[in-house]
């Protein structure tokens, strides 16, 4: 199995590893050691490999992954696995802000707590948090699912588009635009599933609620004045 | 016989105008800001008041058809192992589809490889139409990321992070409900026919200290091959190019506030910027004072319309422009041979700005299927190549006439100014004299 | 645009080794704002004797003789120590306004950084790296301290518009953001009688604060009423003579990571500012909320 200890080897060099991959066949793990929180770990794959990174990372870490499977063994800065478009990408520990900013595919699972901003412009991402998320979370969210077993923050889905958020504990405050819906049982079944895929079995859909947009914004109407 | 008093003749207010009465009823009638593309209409100190000075006795010039005279330029010479090779120094700005319809991009495609330059997508990712066409294709990276993903961000030429545009420095992009089609839908992931409100500031940086890591980011995904462009609107132009310079640019694009945009207020387009005349010398001071100029290359944009504004630029320390407005002009925009059709629009060819409406007669600025079939990619691709050919020549004749065997050697002390505002804000001496107003300042 | 770092000791053995902790966690923000550094730290308070941290475009003449001629000019029993471009001059409390004033006369090239009773401010242009080197900041010992590398946005890059900015008595700040409304409050502040010394946007908002604290606010409270009157961006990290403040505007966009343990707190721009301190893996790490003020003291 390679393993990166960039405490002595360049980024460069592990980046460059990892985007030669073959892209067809079955590639060997990689290991990552001594991150310290580094940034742009693990960026621009495009192979199903796994990547383990053990201890902290900074910025953009598994940035705009394709298939491979990226886990941080500690916290991850600020936009991890931003515009992420398929794989799965786990954090251990907490998110900084922007985690899965844009992604438009994959599955973004964080163990911890995710910072504010969270989901923002999400495109199709499935995004499970175990713990809570900060404010401004699912901004202008476009699609894709956002669990948040824990609580979230204020201004919650603001100026959200069709990306559906569920939310198990309380939500400090919605934003605008954002709604609470009905959990009808396709949400249920789908809440299942996502548990399911993040590994997360002692926890009930029935418990989450559901948030989504209340469509009032998508055509300018002067009537929403308060909202702009 | 009844006296009559003499009356005066009606006069109209010149601060209420008739435009401004018209906006203030239709403004009072609808309840929502005026939006239009293009860029501000009013009348700014331009490239129009400066004026060359060529050779004569103290200079000499160089023979037209003989001698020859550079105009390629290249583009990322500071860290990308893949710079850009332009031929000639005047590049197409970043337009989306979208905002454009499928055949004008294509049109700009083909238009721009003919002549050797380059071309730029937009707010809503890169399409076959303009990657197939496009020798030399910058991939634009937008707050909204629409239609952003790692695959075409390895297939494009260079990589521009838009921060803001000459029209409305500040502001985020507009494209409203009757142009998001389909495929517009399906690129952007919107539902269809929905405002697309576009975010002023990107998702997951904010800032030239986060910026310098977003682009390591970039740069570590694309193996360190491609020039990143960052593209700022002309609002404090000395400092953003500092800081782009900072923050790791190979490239600064610089937007006055003539440049156009798809579509945003009218309040915004006309009231806030500066004219691109004015962010020139600030810019290139920024770039002198770090000892950069040349090696980070700056590209000025905002209402470039012919050789002599080409030439006013590269002189003031442009290393290429780029254009738009005049390019969808070249491929058939607002021409009168749609006039019917802009009557009944309620406008006149030259003046249709309604372009999010996605009713252009010309087939550029629609998704509309019908009105699109207008735009023949091939003849509109040849009238574009060959007006960038023509703004080339032009730009040669005149640094020709000024004794220069390259357009880049054009410097500032070839020009004079017509008039006070534009001495002082070109940094050149007013027409006759050696006096350049606020000399002293940047 | 910057990079930020904060160190609050709880635990006193740690006390000698401040200003090597935090000059380590400066240097790893080096990308984040090249231009210039600087650090304040807090040191042990010394009964009725203040602090003035002075610097010199020309140190060699302008700190020769100094002694001396303050005490011609009537300040008794001035200390000076120097070290590179600053010194340090220590006199009796009840002198500081007469030293000031007799600096002003006696070296007009000389500025004071910061005065108090246990801060000391350094800071030049240059890479955080060389600065901290000039100064030794790592042979220092504190209770607390904050530093800070500048990339310059819209004033100038000069020894004086390195951060921490120091417009009261021990106090101290530094920024990362940008204010948009730092122009007006200026204005207002030279009108109620605050100095200020740079176009710098970072020492309006210490300004501020002085001046709030001057109201009779303590510094947790003067933090609160920031979050109404200043407009932009910002991550403020401020200390005083036996506090630690941080508090982030409301929208919070520029970055801030916290660890606390037993033996300290600690504050980075990035978490790579803090890997090194002891303890961290076990340390309690978190971003602080927006427009939310966090407040320590001795």
């Amino acid at each position: 199995m390679p393993v990166f200890d960039l405490a002595t080897t360049e980024l460069r060099a592990l980046n460059q590893a990892l985007h030669a991959l073959d892209k067809s066949g079955v590639p060997e793990d990689f290991e990552i050691t001594n991150p310290r929180g580094a940034h742009a770990v693990a960026v621009g794959i495009d192979a199903p490999v796994n990547v383990t990174i053990n201890g902290s990372v900074g910025y953009y870490c598994a940035g705009m992954n394709e298939q491979a499977t990226v886990t941080v063994n500690g916290n991850a800065g600020p936009g991890v696995a931003e515009n992420m478009m398929s794989g799965k990408v786990v954090i251990k520990g907490d998110a900084s802000q922007y985690a899965g900013a844009t992604a438009h595919g994959g599955l973004l699972v964080i163990e911890g707590n995710a910072s504010s901003r969270c989901g923002i412009s999400m495109k199709g991402v499935d995004i499970v948090v175990k713990g809570n998320i900060g404010h401004m979370s699912a901004f202008m969210a476009q699609s894709g699912n956002l669990v948040v077993l824990g609580d979230a923050g204020d201004a919650l889905g603001d100026s959200l588009y069709e990306a559906r958020l569920f939310v198990r504990g309380t939500v400090k405050s919605l934003g605008a635009d954002c709604e609470k819906k009905e959990m009808r049982a396709e949400h249920i079944d789908l809440l299942t599933k996502l548990l399911a895929d993040a590994g997360i079995t002692d926890v009930k859909p029935e418990e989450f609620t559901r948030y989504g947009s209340a469509r009032t914004l998508y055509n300018f109407s002067v009537d929403n004045f308060d909202a702009y | 016989m009844t006296y009559k008093n003499p009356v005066t003749t009606p006069r109209k207010s010149a601060t209420f105008d008739d435009y401004t009465l018209s906006e203030i009823r239709r403004a009072a009638a609808t309840g929502i800001y005026d939006i239009r593309g293009g860029g501000a209409k009013r009348r700014v100190p331009h490239f129009d008041d400066l004026l060359f000075l060529g050779a004569s006795m103290s200079r000499y010039p160089l023979e037209g058809y003989r001698e020859k005279c550079e105009t390629a330029v290249t583009l990322g010479t500071r860290f990308a192992k893949k710079p850009i090779e332009l031929k000639i120094p005047i590049t197409i700005a970043g337009m989306s589809f979208g905002s454009l319809s499928g055949p004008a991009k294509e049109a700009l495609g083909r238009g721009a490889s003919a002549a050797g330059t380059s071309t730029t997508t937009g707010d809503g990712g890169m399409t076959e139409e303009e990657r197939g066409h496009s020798t030399q294709l910058v991939y634009q990276y937008l707050p909204s990321r629409y239609g952003m993903n790692p695959r075409d961000l390895k297939r494009a030429d260079a990589i521009e992070i838009v921060i803001g545009q000459g029209a409305k420095p500040g502001g985020g992009g507009m494209l409203l409900g009757q142009k998001i089609s389909d495929r517009v839908a399906e690129m952007r992931n919107l539902p269809m026919g929905i405002d697309q409100r576009s975010a002023c500031r990107h998702p997951d940086w904010t800032g030239p200290d986060d910026l310098e890591i977003k682009i390591q980011e970039i740069r570590e995904i694309t193996d360190w091959e491609k020039p990143v462009f960052i593209k700022v609107g002309g609002a404090r132009p000395y400092y953003d190019v500092a800081l782009a310079v900072k923050a790791g640019a190979d490239v600064i694009v610089l937007d006055g506030m003539q440049g156009g945009t798809a579509a945003t207020q009218e309040v915004f387009i006309e009231h806030v910027g500066q004219p691109t005349l004015a962010c020139i010398r600030p810019a290139v001071k920024a770039l002198q004072d770090m000892g950069m100029h040349r090696k980070v290359q700056l590209i000025v944009s905002g209402g470039i319309r012919n050789g002599a504004d080409v030439a006013k630029a590269l002189a003031l320390g442009a290393d290429a422009v780029s254009i738009g407005t005049a390019a969808l002009v070249a491929i058939g925009d607002n021409d009168p041979k749609w006039e019917a059709e802009y009557n009944e629009l309620g406008t006149t060819a030259g003046a249709y700005d309604d372009w999010h409406e996605g009713r252009d007669p010309a087939g550029i600025t629609t998704q509309d299927a019908d009105l699109m079939k207008r735009v023949d990619p091939i003849a509109a691709g040849r009238r574009l190549a060959n007006y960038l050919k023509v703004m080339t020549l032009e730009a040669q004749t005149i640094a020709r006439a000024c004794g220069k065997n390259h357009v880049h050697n054009l410097e500032p002390e070839d020009l004079c100014a017509l008039n006070i505002e534009a001495a002082a804000m070109a940094g050149v001496p007013l027409a006759g004299t050696n006096w350049v107003p606020g000399q002293g300042g940047f | 645009m910057c990079g930020i770092v904060g160190l609050f000791l709880k635990d006193k053995s740690l006390e000698p080794q401040l200003g090597a902790l935090l000059s380590e966690m400066l240097v790893t923000m080096t990308d984040r704002g090249p231009d210039s550094a600087g650090i304040a730290i807090y040191g042990a308070d010394q009964n009725d004797l203040v602090k003035l941290t002075i610097q010199s475009p020309e140190p060699e003449t302008d700190f020769a003789g100094l002694t001396e001629d303050l005490r011609k000019a009537g300040i008794k029993n001035a200390s000076i120590l120097p070290k590179n471009t600053h010194a340090v001059i220590t006199v009796s409390s009840d002198q500081i306004d007469a030293t000031r004033s007799a600096l002003e006369d006696l070296r007009p090239n000389v500025r004071v950084m910061g005065t108090g009773t246990a801060m000391e401010i350094y800071k030049e242009v240059g890479l955080p790296k060389d600065v901290l080197e000039r100064f030794k900041i790592s042979d220092m010992s504190g209770t607390h301290g904050i530093g800070h590398t500048r990339m310059a946005t819209e004033s100038a890059v000069t020894t004086l518009g390195a951060h921490p900015f120091s417009t009261g008595s021990d106090q101290c700040l530094v920024h990362n953001g940008s204010l948009s409304n730092h122009n007006n409050l200026r204005r207002e502040l030279t009108r109620e009688g605050i100095r200020l010394e740079t176009q710098n946007d970072s020492e309006v908002a210490a300004a501020y604060l002085t001046g709030e604290m001057a109201k009779g606010k303590n510094l947790g409270e003067a933090l609160t009423s920031a979050l109404d009157d200043l407009d932009g961006f910002f991550t403020f990290v401020v200390g005083t003579k036996s506090g630690f403040g941080v508090v982030r505007d409301p929208i919070a966009c520029k970055p801030a990571v916290m660890a606390e343990t037993d033996a300290y707190v600690a504050f980075g721009s990035e978490y790579r500012a803090l890997v090194n301190l002891p303890g961290i893996e076990d340390a309690k790490v978190w971003e602080p909320e927006p427009a939310t003020v966090y407040f320590w003291e001795h």
